[in-house]
């Protein structure tokens, strides 16, 4: 982090904390991906709509690489993590991801869920990690569930332990993979009054929902995905009362029915 | 090196075994067909009983189950073939081996069959008597073969451990595969007999084995 | 004499059940010893060969999987047999002992290799993700995150055959292993009496059925999946 703000001062200009260019995905030879340019600047919220199959899920899981590019490159505060010889370990660990289906570890409790990656990737001691660990659970306002399982938490609980396992690491952007999806409709509310919340911190986020109100309120762009394309990408505002392209009216036409 | 393979793949060792060997696997094959079925009839009928409503008959069966499984099969052969002697009950080697695998697998397939009745929900049977069927005619054609299906991959994976205790009936001189191939070793005082009764185990049950794994593997999960 | 007294007299004579029964008493420690190291040796072995597995190189996987099926496919009692009587012609004499413990432990480690991968490939891929996706190595979110789950998975098929296979330490008597099973038909023929097979085989009971017992326990407890 240090060293970061330090390269800040001296240069002046700071790169955009996620960068996405001529990006390009292929399953065999099905294009799910197509020439995909997106820009996250730092602190921003950028909304990903779009229907399902649109490409939005893989666009977000090509920002760590867990699916691989088939071209075009991702630069994370300027660098190119598709790059040779990159130490994808160490990219990841930058990059906090948030899954649909939460993806706790059933065989350990919430914190220590959250303390796994700070002991075994940022080699802290016990007493460190334990102490982050809790500060996250905190902020997610579970410091009072951190000995309990996945099994005994609700789905918005454990969706919200997974969202501290990620900020625990303090990543420089966070990819929220369709987070609401998998949850039952009166919990939806807990899960983005969290992530209202780390917008409030400035936290920098990419978010693949299909939550337009909360986008509405809180994105600082919506971009529309469609056939593996950005077509749209707007502030909110705009983008909900005047999208500019057919495919986005009738998407919202039929989603806010 | 060359000892080694004259010591175990001796071709010539091996030609002058393979008429005692084959009819060795006769003799494997008769024990597999007398143990196969039997133990499976056991396995059925102490399935049953280990589910059946009456504690009186459920208890004793658990209990009887739990010992066999306990009980080292050769242990158990040895038992029946030179224990029951002393009650003047001599059993010739083929009838020992049967009775002491029927116990033995009784025991094995009785617990897979109770867990595919276990695994059958009650509704079905429920369903069944609901449209006037028996209980005996519930269980034959509504209970038994789902339960059955639900536990084939157990079931034949422990007809293949059968199939390998068969060679335990060499220890009572019962002239199998196993028997057989050690008494071509000790008459040639090389070891390729034995490899070649290995070769023939295997080509008879390594298809089955991965079969196995392939199938379990796509039902795990 | 009645048909109890000769009975007691055959399977449950005192005084040849004293004279027998620090040999067979000494037995049960061998044993207890066999099972106990080849239950420890064949499932670290095992595990760790279906740790090998999971990095998915190729011919390394050809060799598991072909070493797997192979000890899966004979009966141990070939291969002891095999080693016991045809090591020694080709310079390589094993004891007894060790010929035992050898095959049974790759027989336990086959078995577990093959039921431990089983639960590594049910691991929901889920699990791999969230872990890579916090930075974790491969390596790292086998040990950590999915072998535990894994583990726990299979933990009653692979103490069934745990249990199976500790039983066939009863094959050692063949081949002159001192354990149970070979004193105590040592003692019957010569003492005569079938005694000591009976104490044999209560002996037997008491060690195996606890266990079997509670396998029975681990499976119902373990029925759970959430």
């Amino acid at each position: 982090m240090s060293e970061m703000n330090a390269t800040d001062r001296v240069g002046g200009t700071k790169p955009p904390t996620l960068q996405l260019s001529g990006l390009h995905k292929s399953f065999g030879t099905v294009e799910v991906l197509r020439e995909i340019d997106l820009t996250v600047e730092r602190g921003q919220m950028v909304f990903v709509l779009g229907r399902s199959g649109s490409g939005k899920s893989t666009m977000l899981r090509c920002c760590n690489r867990l699916e691989e590019p088939s071209a075009g490159s991702i630069f994370l505060e300027g660098q190119d993590i598709c790059a040779r010889g990159v130490d994808l370990d160490k990219i990841r660990r930058r990059i906090g991801m948030v899954f649909q289906s939460f993806n706790l570890y059933p065989h350990l409790d919430a914190r220590r869920n959250v303390t796994l990656a700070l002991r075994k990737v940022l080699k802290l001691g016990r007493d460190e990690a334990d102490e982050r660990a809790t500060s996250a659970l905190d902020r997610v306002g579970l410091a009072n569930r951190a000995d309990h399982y996945p099994g005994q938490l609700s789905g918005g609980q454990q969706q919200r332990v997974a969202i501290a396992r990620a900020i625990a690491l303090q990543p420089v952007v966070m990819l929220f993979d369709e987070p609401t999806s998998a949850l039952d409709p009166e919990l939806v509310g807990e899960v983005i009054a969290v992530m209202r919340e780390l917008k409030d911190l400035h936290m920098t986020m990419l978010v693949v929902s299909h939550e337009m109100a909360f986008a509405r309120e809180a994105a600082d762009r919506v971009v529309f995905m469609a056939d593996g394309r950005i077509v749209e990408d707007a502030p909110p505002e705009q983008f909900f009362t005047q999208p500019s392209e057919e495919s986005t009216r009738a998407f919202l036409a039929r989603y806010s029915a | 090196m060359d000892q080694l393979i004259l010591q175990f793949f001796n071709v010539e060792v091996m030609a002058k075994a393979w008429p005692l060997l084959l009819r060795g696997l006769g003799m494997t094959a008769l024990l597999c067909l007398a143990v196969i079925p039997l133990g499976l009839l056991g396995g059925l009928l102490a399935a049953l009983a280990s589910t059946s409503q009456s504690r009186w008959l459920r208890w004793p069966t658990v209990a009887l189950i739990d010992l066999f499984r306990a009980l080292p099969p050769l242990v158990l052969l040895i038992f029946v073939y030179s224990g029951l002697p002393f009650t003047g009950l001599q059993l010739p080697p083929f009838l020992a081996v049967v009775i002491a695998f029927l116990l033995n697998n009784s025991a094995y397939y009785g617990e897979i069959i109770r867990a595919g009745l276990i695994s059958v929900p009650a509704g079905q049977s429920e369903a069944a008597r609901s449209t006037g069927l028996t209980q005996s005619q519930t269980l034959i054609h509504v209970v038994l073969p789902q339960a059955l299906r639900n536990v084939l991959p157990d079931l034949i994976s422990n007809s293949v451990e059968v199939v390998k205790m068969t060679s335990l009936a060499s220890v009572v001189s019962l002239a199998e595969l196993l028997y057989s191939a050690d008494m071509a070793r000790s008459v040639t005082y090389n070891a390729s007999p034995i490899t070649l009764a290995a070769l023939i185990y295997l080509i008879l049950l390594w298809p089955v084995v991965r079969l196995m794994s392939r199938f379990q593997r796509k039902i795990a999960i | 004499m009645s048909a109890w007294d000769r009975f007691a007299e055959t399977f449950l004579n005192g005084e040849v059940l004293a004279r027998y029964l620090p040999s067979i008493l000494g037995g049960v420690w061998v044993t207890v010893e066999l099972s106990l190291l080849i239950v420890v040796a064949g499932i670290l072995l095992g595990t760790a060969l279906a740790c090998l597995r999971a990095y998915r190189i190729a011919p390394l996987s050809l060799l598991i999987v072909v070493f797997a099926d192979v000890f899966r496919s004979l009966p141990p009692l070939v291969l002891i047999l095999m080693g016991y009587f045809g090591l020694p012609n080709v310079g390589f004499t094993l004891s007894a002992f060790a010929v035992l413990f050898v095959i049974l432990t790759l027989t336990l480690a086959a078995f577990t290799e093959e039921i431990v991968w089983a639960g590594i490939t049910a691991t929901p891929k889920g699990q791999w993700e969230a872990a890579r996706s916090t930075g974790m190595g491969f390596s790292q979110t086998l040990v950590w995150v999915v072998l535990p789950q894994a583990v726990r998975m299979v933990i009653p098929p692979l103490t069934n055959r745990a249990i199976a296979i500790t039983k066939m330490t009863a094959l050692g008597s063949v081949i002159g292993v001192p354990d149970i099973l070979n004193q105590a038909t040592t003692a019957q023929s010569f003492s005569g009496n079938a005694s000591p097979l009976l104490l044999a085989s209560a002996l037997y009971v008491l060690l195996f059925l606890p266990l079997v017992i509670a396998s029975r326990r681990l499976e119902a407890r373990f029925a759970w999946r959430t």
